[in-house]
Order: C-alpha cells, then sequence, then structure tokens
C-alpha cells in the first residue's frame, strides 16, 4: 500500500500539486486520471521520488519516504519498478541488455541465472523473440512491453506507469492494460498508473483518482465514474467520449469514400 | 556571473555524484572498454589524416618563410618538431577532439536525459552519473593520450614528406638533422600530460552540459554547441596555464 499525505509540490511558486491525500492499494491497479497538465506525471514522479515535494509525506507501507537516508532509498528503490511516457529504454543496449539491466547491477547471480530470468520477463510479456533487437528496431507497443518486462525484473513490489498507453493504437492499449492488470494480480503489486484514456479507466480502473488543476477533485472506481455527479469529471469523461465518437464518424466516413 | 557560479556549483556536485565507486565493476569495465573503443574506431583515422597533413603544410611554410642565408636549413625541421611536438598534437588536437568526441558526449547524454532514460537509472537505484560519466571520463583520459602520441609521429612524418618537395632547399636529410637538434624528451610528456588534464576537461564539460538538459530535442543540440565552446575555452585557459607552470 502507498500512501500520499497532504502533497504539496511547487515550480517557481506556481503550485502544481495542491494538498493531494490519497492511498493506493496493494493488489490492485490504480489510476490517477486527470486532463493534460494537471499535475498526473507531476504527483507520479513525486510518488517515485524523483521529484521533491514541498511538504507532505509518502508512505511505502508505513515507511516515509521523503525523510529516508540515502541507503535505505535504494534499497526501497529496488523494490519499485517503472514504466515511463516513452518507454525510456536504453537505446545502446539489446532489448534483453536492457531487462537484465537492473539484475546486472543488483543481483549477483551468475550470468546464466540473471540471463534465464530477463528471459522469463520477456516471456511474461510475449517478447522472447525480440530479445536480441535494439529498441530502435522494434515498435512502440513492443518498447511498452519491453519496459514492463525490466521494471518486473527484479520483482518490484510496486510498479509506477505514466500513461502506458500514450501513443499506441487502441487494440495494443487494451493489451497493455491487462497485461499490467495481470502482472499486478500475480504478484500482488501496488500499482498506480496515469492515464487520460478512458478506455483503461473502464478496463482496469479498481480504484481511480481525478485530479484537475493539482486539486484531488473525485475518488472512486469504474463503476461509479459514470455514474457519478460531480461536475468537473463529467466534463472529462464526457469530452473523451465525444472525442470516441467524432473519430468513429470520421472513420466510417472515410470508408464510404 | 551569477549564472556562471550556479554553473560552476553545478558542475562541482555532478562530479562528486559522478567520481564515486561503482556499484558493479564488472558492468564499470564493460562500459569503459565500450567507450575507449567507441572513441579509438572514431576518431583514430581522423587525427592520422589531419595530424599528415598539417606536419606537411607547416614544414612547407616554415621553408617557405625562411629564405634567409644566415639561417641553417635544420632550422625548418626543429621548428617543425617544436610546433608537433609542444602545442599541435595536444592543444591543437584536443581543440579538434573538443568538437568531435564533446559533442558526441553531450548530445548523447542529452537524448537520455530527454528520454527519460537517466531517470529510468536513477528509479533502479543507479548512480546514473556514474555509470555513465566516470567511464566516459576514464576512457577519454586513457586514449586521447594514446591519439596524442599518434599524432606526434604522423605529424613529423608528414614534415618528413614535405622535406622531399625541394622547396627553398629545403633536403631531408638536413630536416632530418633538425628534428634531432636539441631534443627534449620532457615536451613529449609534458605534451601527454596536458592532453590527459585536456581529456578531463571535455568529457566532463561536455557530460555536464548532456546532463542537464532540460526540455526535448532541441536543447539537446543547444547543449552540444554549449558544450564544444565551453571545453574549448577552457582548454585554451588550461593551456596558458600549464606553458606557464611547467615550461616558464
Ligand atoms: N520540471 C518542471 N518545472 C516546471 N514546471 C513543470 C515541471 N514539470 C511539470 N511542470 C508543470 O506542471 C504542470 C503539470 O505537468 P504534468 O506533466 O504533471 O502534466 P500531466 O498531467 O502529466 O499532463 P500529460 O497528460 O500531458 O502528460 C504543467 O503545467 C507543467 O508545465
Ligand atoms: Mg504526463
Amino acid at each position: 500500500m502507498v500512501e500520499v499525505k497532504h502533497i504539496i509540490k511547487s515550480f517557481d511558486g506556481r503550485v502544481i500539486l495542491n494538498d493531494i491525500s490519497a492511498i493506493f492499494e496493494t493488489g490492485k491497479t490504480n489510476l490517477i486520471i486527470g486532463q493534460s497538465g494537471s499535475g498526473k506525471t507531476v504527483l507520479l514522479k513525486t510518488i517515485i521520488g524523483l521529484l521533491r515535494p514541498d511538504s507532505g509525506q509518502i508512505l511505502y507501507d508505513g515507511r516515509n519516504f521523503v525523510g529516508l537516508k540515502k541507503r535505505e532509498l535504494n534499497v526501497l528503490r529496488r523494490e519499485m519498478g517503472m514504466l515511463f511516457q516513452g518507454s525510456a529504454l536504453f537505446d545502446s543496449m539489446t532489448v534483453l541488455e536492457n531487462v537484465m539491466f537492473p539484475l546486472d547491477m543488483f543481483s549477483s547471480d551468475p550470468y546464466k541465472e540473471r540471463e534465464k530470468r530477463a528471459m522469463f520477463c520477456l516471456e511474461r510479456v510475449n517478447l522472447p523473440d525480440a530479445a536480441h533487437l535494439y529498441p530502435s528496431e522494434i515498435s512502440g507497443g513492443m518498447m511498452k512491453r519491453a519496459a514492463i518486462a525490466r521494471a518486473i525484473a527484479l520483482n518490484p513490489m510496486y510498479l509506477f506507469c505514466d500513461e502506458p498507453n500514450s501513443g499506441l493504437d487502441p487494440k495494443t492499449s487494451l493489451l497493455i492494460d491487462d497485461l499490467i492488470h495481470d502482472i499486478t494480480k500475480d504478484y500482488k503489486m501496488t500499482t498506480i498508473i496515469n492515464t487520460h484514456d478512458m478506455n483503461s479507466v473502464m478496463n482496469i480502473g479498481e480504484t481511480i483518482i481525478f485530479i484537475k488543476e493539482g486539486v484531488l477533485e473525485w475518488r472512486g472506481t469504474s463503476d461509479e465514474v459514470i455514474s457519478s455527479n460531480n461536475k468537473a469529471l463529467n466534463d472529462f469523461v464526457f469530452a473523451s467520449d465525444l472525442f470516441r465518437k467524432v473519430k468513429e464518424i470520421e472513420g466510417q466516413e472515410q470508408e464510404k469514400k | 556571473m551569477n549564472e556562471a557560479l550556479q554553473r560552476l556549483g553545478e558542475y562541482t556536485l555532478l562530479m562528486r555524484k559522478t567520481l564515486s565507486i561503482p556499484t558493479r565493476w564488472s558492468m564499470f569495465f564493460k562500459q569503459l572498454i565500450k567507450e575507449i573503443y567507441k572513441l579509438g574506431a572514431d576518431s583514430l583515422w581522423i587525427v592520422i589524416i589531419i595530424s599528415i597533413f598539417i606536419g606537411t603544410v607547416i614544414a612547407m611554410q616554415i621553408s617557405l618563410n625562411i629564405s634567409s642565408p644566415l639561417i641553417p636549413k635544420f632550422t625548418i625541421g626543429y621548428t617543425t618538431r617544436e610546433i608537433i611536438l609542444l602545442e599541435f598534437s595536444s592543444s591543437i588536437m584536443c581543440l579538434i577532439l573538443a568538437g568531435k568526441v564533446g559533442s558526441n558526449i553531450a548530445s548523447e547524454i542529452g537524448t537520455m536525459r530527454v528520454t527519460e532514460q537517466i531517470d529510468a537509472m536513477e528509479i533502479m537505484g543507479v548512480n546514473s552519473a556514474n555509470f555513465l560519466i566516470f567511464p566516459k571520463i576514464l576512457g577519454l583520459m586513457i586514449f586521447i593520450p594514446v591519439l596524442v602520441i599518434f599524432s606526434m609521429f604522423t605529424g613529423i612524418l608528414g614534415g618528413i614528406a614535405a622535406s622531399y618537395a625541394d622547396i627553398n632547399g629545403m633536403t631531408p636529410s638536413s630536416f632530418e638533422y633538425g628534428l634531432q637538434y636539441y631534443f627534449n624528451s620532457f615536451y613529449i610528456g609534458y605534451s601527454i600530460l596536458k592532453s590527459v588534464v585536456y581529456a578531463f576537461i571535455i568529457a566532463s564539460i561536455a557530460s555536464y552540459f548532456g546532463y542537464n538538459v532540460k526540455g526535448g530535442a532541441l536543447d539537446v543540440g543547444k547543449a552540444s554547441t554549449n558544450a564544444v565552446v565551453m571545453s574549448s575555452i577552457m582548454i585554451l585557459l588550461a593551456d596558458v596555464i600549464m606553458t606557464h607552470l611547467m615550461l616558464t
């Protein structure tokens, strides 16, 4: 379980996160949703410690992240896996080397064992064939999967995903969502996902918080998201729905021509 | 001024983070070999080609300009040697390498920054500066002196080649005599020592500019230009200081 309490974060006097408190549960896919620029990435980066909050607490199963010493911090870091918005694979290494990287750095197992573990992770994400390709040689969806494999290489307890399906087609998005969901269940991880994709919200939104301009507007589950009367949330949900419909109509018209 | 101080502070902090004991020596050596190989494969030929041509041209120029019968012909070989050993093969060569290698390092690390690859390392608990920058610094400090030695050899060879062209009465034998005239082997050590310092300057400054990129691809380009300008200035400055300290 990851708990944030009264997080405030500002850049150059501009408040980006304003007093955010939330609980992200173990074994569930916890979603952070909101419009572009609402502060989702900043919140996620604050939770994982890439940014330091101005005030507030971040508790990893009771351990306060903000005050940790460097050594304890590094121990905690090894329990965290992160999937970045642009995959962030190391482009000088092959897919296999990427997945092996955290193992090479921190595991004392012999090479064969590490390679086996990496291949296991690649098989988990259905990507064993791409093991010896470089990131520039594979598609965006494959990159995401490779990045997931790398994130789970050290068997993390916490998994963070920043817009896991940005830039992917709807079908691949769905695959990635399901993959993250299944892995979360399999390994009982606490998974936190940033997204503005309504498909993901409906598909894997076990707990959801909605952020608008740095303020936590609403919290609930995917079942409640549609029926909620919250004005801001309705605007968000409806906007993406409308967007999808427009796309559909456009698509039909193109087919007619 | 304020910005300069801030940059100096950032640079110092980054170097402190960089120059620490690697988590995994095996990974460190792997990176080091990679860096040396990359540098060697990329730069050896350009160093050799430039050195041969400049050596030739220096010898030709000097011989064209010394037409007085009062000055002995071996002066040409002597002067060519002094220029190549003292300044060209170390300082000028490193200025050229600052352009080539420096921009390369800055854009490589800068790209890793803007595509969140550095964040990805940090989040794993890897000291990204140590992992990425330290092998580059050490690799350059090991291999740039080797390139400098190559440059000295080939530069002198270029000069010898020019002596066969018989410009203004320059002969291979007088040139060779000049090459050996008053030879001080300390100058070679001095030049190599300078190049080690330059190597540190190039690698650390370029890494600093790359590591601190904020924004996107455009900023990576800017950072690599800045890296080249700044490391060139620092090389020249270091040249003046070291010449003053060691030769006067
Ligand atoms: N390092 C930074 N320095 C200054 N301002 C920043 C920084 N990072 C983010 N911001 C600002 O914080 C705000 C929130 O940005 P954030 O990246 O969290 O949005 P987001 O919700 O993730 O949007 P998107 O869905 O487009 O990724 C933006 O207005 C952005 O300009
Ligand atoms: Mg974002």
